[in-house]
């Protein structure tokens, strides 16, 4: 008596499942598709994509890195924000670092010359920290500004000292008996950003070795609240594909860029202005330049001759 | 315009918008859910399936179908991902793995989500179309089929019957969910969301490289993947890709979809318990609670405490540009507050504070709004729950509604808050207890604590977002976050429905002088306040150990 009733209920469910799943699952997406094959929404349907002489270079939604086989930047064109999709750009593998806010602890390489290759197999990691540090100082050296940034070394890595001895009441090592630069490795930097801490002389770190039973204080320095490198410069995106950059980085850029192409930098900053989107609305999303576009204009009016 | 002012009108702009759509929106699903005609179309799949749309169940019969739909439901989407290399559409991918399969089949019929695979190098267009998007319509039903069951409860008396369930997951999906995701589908479109079958297609870049740039029926996915408070993206980045999110206004859009639906289903309990009254008093206490956690989310965000955030000088970390900061944080605050999970930024990435928001947000279990109809019950609960607290006060039987809260109802209101918790932190425990849990870790120290709890709270309150560092395609986290989300789903629907049951039967109590009232501001902060005290007693040891041990110096 039981049984059939059961047996009944899911059947009934089965039957629900499938009607369901032809109407949600194939006539309304056919539907949605149906629409976009409308003249002004194909385009978009497809992709958004962008041609040039008849060969698609890209998407107007979809970032592109600029930068030579081995990574290096091509002085002719803007650069996109740093990418974590993939080897970079790739919309085969989307996302983000997922690095937090206090990720300011390298994981030193056993072999410095070697260090893609033990980051790729994991054995080695640049903190978050570091990783802006050093793209700032990559960034600053390219378009001639300070890299500089607070908790950044001047050697680009990020100013964390790990503070060795005694606790006191509140946790804190106010008479240290060993003091380490845990993200300058030994042979890597000549000497640590500081001398000495709190009378300790600063030691070079040493792969291998575990500094996490000391006391880890990020070291501010004297570097501006907003350094001449822009957030975005510095920073992956959530995406790892995003199409833009901020109207600042995309301004930083125009000078190397003029010279690169042999025109001047008023040239570059009005195409800039040309590609600049604002806030919709007036309040909706945030000033932005599409990279892609921009270096396509670019390319169109003062074609690079390297 | 600064950054602030442009990110309170955009906050101001959804507020206002959603108080314009609440009522008609409301209305009409009162109207869907009450009414006695049934549609040609709709008459057609109840003979196919078999079912009589007279007949009306008893909670126990109700609670039946509900278990029967998501059991099939769950192994159907298991074999279509396992089968997938048969079937067309698949892009060349190979069956999902089986922990992996179990576990998506499980996140998505329990409107969860959780994603421990990449979508662009995992499923074929006809799994997500076919298997992922039909779940996203039929999950966001069921919870709205629950919660129109429970405030039948409230509404009627003297009866053991709350409505048919194939009734209302019908018309939930084909007169609610359908016809919205259609439109918005579109505008999304218009914006540059894609919809076509394509393999990926090859580009060749400016500086020469080959770049894929992928295809896929994206457009109509992301309408329900927000309207239904799913949160499944299409890609691995979610909100994130420009495919799925491609401007600063469809990011409006997105965010106006996944809140319009539980904003306006207070609307049609109080239409159904014929007060209109009450149902403002619960949509006060969501919109009170929601509007100062997104005060919060922001300051935290744009004030960008911590050393890397310092470093950046602002909170750019796994944010779009076009999005910008203060955007995304609007997105964090209600993707967690409703149970949706998407994702336009990387909170994993956020201010420790910050982060903590998103958490806390979760942790007052998907109520202020929560997700398609699980944010009314849920609430609900919350309102049984106070009124029997000031019951206790007064030293007098606790009514709500016209409805007796006596030992029978608030065990099972009692039963439902604890479910989560014991998922939540018995899940973590066992997990950061060995190798098997602790490995899957990113980031070090309380941060890496912090993935885990994230990812247990994701999970028992099915909202499926993540602090996406945690490598949780392991058989250990599919399996255990798989049994997080089912016991975090369908036992407390068992406990509504039963609660609804309790109800239905009893007659009602005429209002006297000693009754509380539930439609007054006086009612409105007490129900907001047992939230945030229940919700802080639970989890404030599990949050000290993470993000407060990480934010506060």
């Amino acid at each position: 008596m039981r049984l059939p009733s059961l047996i009944r209920r899911h059947l009934a469910a089965v039957r629900a499942l499938l009607v369901l799943t032809v109407i949600t699952g194939v006539v309304y997406p056919l539907a949605v598709w149906a629409v976009a094959l409308l003249p002004g929404l194909h385009g978009r349907a497809e992709g958004s994509r962008i041609e040039r002489d008849g060969k698609a270079v890209g998407s107007r939604l979809i970032g592109q890195a600029f930068t030579d086989p081995r990574g290096n930047p091509l002085r002719q064109y803007v650069q996109s924000r740093p990418s974590n999709a993939g080897s970079g750009y790739d919309p085969a593998s989307t996302g983000a670092s997922n690095l937090g806010p206090e990720d300011v602890v390298d994981t030193l390489p056993r072999n410095p010359a070697d260090k893609a290759r033990e980051i790729a197999a994991r054995t080695a990691r640049d903190s978050l920290l570091t990783q802006v540090c050093a793209r700032s100082r990559a960034v600053g050296a390219l378009e001639g500004v300070s890299g500089a940034r607070p908790f950044c070394t001047p050697g680009g890595v990020g100013a964390v000292l790990s503070v060795i001895g005694p606790r006191d009441r509140e946790g804190h090592v106010t008479r240290p008996t060993r003091v380490v630069s845990v993200n300058e490795q030994c042979g890597v930097v000549s000497r640590p950003f500081v001398t000495a801490y709190k009378g300790v002389r600063v030691e070079c770190a040493r792969a291998g070795e575990d500094y996490a039973m000391g006391e880890m204080v990020p070291v501010r320095g004297g570097a501006p609240a907003r350094p001449a490198v822009p957030a975005d410069a510095v920073t992956g995106s959530g995406s790892g594909l995003d199409p833009d950059i901020s109207p600042a980085y995309a301004r930083l850029q125009a000078p190397r860029v003029a010279r690169a192409r042999g025109v001047s930098t008023a040239r570059v900053l009005a195409a800039i202005e040309d590609n600049e989107d604002g806030r919709v609305l007036g309040f909706i999303g945030e000033p932005r330049v599409n990279v892609l576009r921009l270096n396509l204009e670019l390319d169109r009016k003062y074609p690079y001759r390297g | 315009m600064s950054t602030t002012v442009a990110g309170v009108l955009f906050t101001g702009s959804l507020v206002f918008a959603l108080a314009v759509v609440h009522r008609p929106l409301g209305d009409y699903m009162y109207r869907v859910y009450t009414g006695t005609r049934h549609a040609r179309v709709e008459r057609v799949i109840y003979r196919l399936v078999g079912a009589h749309p007279e007949t009306e169940q008893t909670w126990a019969s109700y609670a039946r179908s509900v278990l029967a739909f998501s059991a099939v439901s769950v192994l159907f989407l298991y074999g279509l991902q396992r089968l997938q290399n048969h079937l067309l559409l698949s892009l060349g991918f190979k069956p999902v793995m089986t922990h992996q399969a179990w576990n998506t089949a499980i996140s998505f019929v329990t409107n969860t989500n959780w994603q421990s695979y990449s979508g662009e190098s995992t499923m074929g267009h006809l799994v997500q179309m076919a298997g992922l998007a039909v779940q996203n319509f039929v999950s966001a039903a069921v919870g709205m089929a629950v919660a129109i069951a429970l405030v039948r409860g409230f509404a009627r008396k003297g009866t053991d019957h709350l409505g048919n369930f194939w009734v209302d997951l019908v018309r939930g999906t084909l007169r609610i969910l359908l016809p919205i995701a259609f439109v918005g589908a579109i505008i999304l479109m218009v914006g540059g969301a894609v919809q076509n079958f394509h393999d990926p297609h090859t580009a060749q870049t400016l500086a020469g490289a080959k770049q894929a740039i992928t295809g896929g029926p994206v457009a109509s996915q992301e309408a329900i993947k927000e309207l239904g408070t799913n949160g499944g993206g299409f890609y691995n980045a979610n909100s994130a890709h420009p495919f799925e999110n491609p401007t600063a206004w469809t990011n409006w859009l997105e965010l106006f979809l996944l809140l319009m639906i539980a904003f306006s289903l207070p609307r049609t309990f109080g239409r159904m318990v014929g007060n209109a009254r009450q149902g403002h008093a619960i949509v006060a206490v969501m919109a009170v609670l929601a509007v100062t956690s997104v005060t919060l989310l922001s300051f935290f965000q744009l004030a960008h405490h911590g050393t890397v955030p310092t470093a950046i000088g602002s909170s750019m970390e796994g944010v779009e540009t076009r999005f910008g900061v203060a955007n995304s944080a609007t997105f964090a605050d209600a993707t967690t507050l409703t149970s949706t999970g998407a994702v336009n930024s990387f909170h994993d990435s956020y201010t420790s504070l910050g982060g903590m928001m998103t958490m806390f947000n979760m942790m007052l279990g998907e109520v202020v709004p929560g997700g398609t109809g699980s944010g009314l019950y849920g609430m609900l609960i919350l309102a049984v729950v106070t009124v029997f607290v000031a019951g206790l006060m007064v030293g007098r039987t606790p009514e709500y509604l016209g409805k007796k809260i006596g030992s029978r109802e608030i065990k099972f209101a009692a039963a439902y808050f604890l479910i989560t918790p014991v998922c939540v932190l018995v899940g973590t425990a066992v997990a950061m207890a060995g190798t098997w849990g602790r490995g899957g870790m990113l980031n070090r120290g309380a941060h890496g604590l912090s993935e885990v709890l994230y990812a247990f709270t994701s999970a028992s309150n099915n909202n499926g977002s993540a602090f996406a560092g945690l490598t949780a395609s392991t058989p250990f986290y599919d399996t255990a976050l798989g049994l997080a989300m089912a016991f975090g789903r369908f036992l407390p629907m068992i406990f509504v429905l039963a609660l609804a049951g309790s109800l239905a039967r009893q007659g009602r109590t005429p209002v006297s002088e000693g009754t509380l009232p539930t439609h007054r501001p006086q009612f409105v902060g007490m129900v907001a306040g047992v939230t945030v005290v229940l919700v802080a007693l639970t989890y404030l040891p599990a949050l000290a150990l993470g993000p407060l041990a990480e934010g506060v110096r």
